[in-house]
């Protein structure tokens, strides 16, 4: 039981593989929508010791997957300016644009930062008068309200060399998307606990009864992942669709409200480009008409953008769940972590970094059974 | 990057209007903005994503899911404003 001994509890996973193994009697096809749950998923090789009736489907849950080819390359644009001091989360250093990356443009001279909360691109402002410092402010709703934070305090201090590059996608329509799609398997959705801290529940009960498909919201530990399918399967067997909180210790129905009071001042609902899946009605925020001016896209001029996809690369099914990152020809040979050709190869929340970071070794995947005790 | 990461508040101070603290996570020690959890006390623990506490936990599961992190080896990553130079494919495990 190679995989079990690296649980926390392998005692306690043991005893939920098996009621897992007992209590499904059919197929199930479930989505878990946090990139931070598909991480601990194939890490821990959950997928390949749950019953081989049920398949895990990986969804769109990385921010760093998820931002438009477009936008990566007006980044690219601005990062370049001799006037400009860009900064970025880590991740988003290697994510490949159409020509180049961002770690490229800095090898070039480009003066590229990688700051750990945008508050630190902030204090770069304040200590940087002469320069121009933009962040790149990705990421769903457990990243927003940091980044609205920032903007309100450099309006509020009169930083006016700070902007913004907006990226923020929001999850609700993007299950909305997955699940009215026609060519959607999913039965159930795995909700992402971090995002549901920010928003609480309340927005997932509506598309519950939309869809008819239980939601339920757990975190990205392996037992907490193996409890949030367990309570998937009972409603699934059940015949029942009802949004479920396994994640408590967390996540509150409300969840945090001087956050969510932040958001709506700072940011507008607005349609959004997902890379790989593509418009999404109402699935992102943009900045508010009070802050337009802190929108790097309005100081910059970024209109002369041609993005263009690598022919190669299929991070846009596996993104939607129609194809798993080992079907893809190029994954592991010309698509590496070291020289990733999409998205999805750079992250760690990405599918298929994590499917070579975890089974590069063993292509084949390993026979499934059943898990003892 | 967006997982949040539980530790343990062990200063606050007002910075022009806004409260920040210090936040230890498991011998890692971060300045937090507590803006989204303002009535956070020392001692007390919370998860923290990108700089801001967001979300109030207990200390048995800011316990385990450092562990857990630890053991993933991401937790300097999502705290660290380090470049990560080597990718995730391609580090130690």
């Amino acid at each position: 039981m190679k995989y079990l001994d690296e649980f926390r509890d392998p005692v306690l996973a043991a005893k939920m593989f098996d009621e897992i193994h007992r209590i499904t009697t059919r197929p199930w096809a479930i989505m878990e929508v946090c990139g931070g749950q598909t991480h601990s998923i194939i890490r821990n090789g959950i997928d390949q010791l749950l019953p081989d009736d049920i398949e895990l489907i990986h969804g769109p849950g990385c921010p760093v997957c998820v931002t438009p080819l477009g936008m990566i390359d007006k980044a690219l644009a601005i990062a370049a300016r001799p006037e400009v001091i860009f900064c970025s989360f880590g991740d988003m250093l290697r994510v490949p644009g159409s020509t180049e990356d961002l770690g490229q443009v800095r090898s070039e001279g480009g003066d590229v930062r990688v700051v750990y909360s945008p508050l630190d691109a902030l204090e770069i402002a304040e200590t940087h008068p002469d320069r121009q410092i933009v962040f790149f402010a990705i990421g769903f709703e457990t990243t927003a309200p940091a980044n609205a934070m920032a903007v309100a305090q450099a309006k509020q201090r009169g930083i006016d060399n700070f902007s913004v590059l907006v990226s923020h996608v929001l999850v609700p329509p993007a299950i909305e998307a997955i699940a009215g799609s026609a060519s959607s398997r999913v039965d159930g959705f795995l909700g992402a606990g971090h995002v549901c801290s920010i928003m609480g529940t309340w927005q997932y009960g509506p598309l519950v009864e939309r869809f008819d498909l239980p939601i339920v919201i757990t975190g990205f530990e392996p037992l907490d992942v193996l409890e949030g399918i367990r309570r998937l399967i009972l409603q699934l067997e059940a015949g029942e669709a009802a949004l479920d909180n396994a994640y408590e210790r967390v996540v509150g129905p409300l969840g945090n409200l001087p956050a969510q009071d932040m958001l709506a001042e700072v940011f507008d609902v607005c349609d959004r480009s997902w890379r790989g899946i593509g418009d999404i009605p109402l699935s992102g925020w943009r900045l508010s008409e009070p802050y337009a001016a802190f929108d790097a896209e309005r100081r910059f001029d970024v209109s002369n953008v041609d993005p263009s996809e690598p022919e190669a690369c299929r991070s846009g099914e596996v993104l939607q769940g129609l194809l798993k990152p080992t079907d893809c020809e190029a994954f592991g040979t010309t698509c590496t972590p070291r020289s990733p050709l999409g998205a999805t190869m750079v992250s760690g929340e990405g599918a298929c970094a994590a499917y070579f970071q975890y089974r590069r070794l063993s292509p084949t995947e390993p026979p499934k059974g059943v898990v003892g005790a | 990057m967006c997982l949040a990461v539980p530790g343990r508040v062990v200063d606050t101070w007002d910075d022009r209007g806004t409260r920040m603290a210090a936040v230890d996570f498991d011998g890692i020690r971060k300045e937090v903005c507590l803006a989204y959890l303002p009535d956070l006390e020392v001692g007390a623990f919370a998860i923290v994503h990108v700089g801001f506490a967001i979300s109030k936990v207990d200390e048995a599961y800011a316990t385990e899911t450092l562990r857990v992190f630890r053991e993933i080896g991401t937790l300097e990553q999502e705290l660290g404003a380090e470049d990560r130079s080597s990718s995730p494919g391609e580090a130690a495990p």
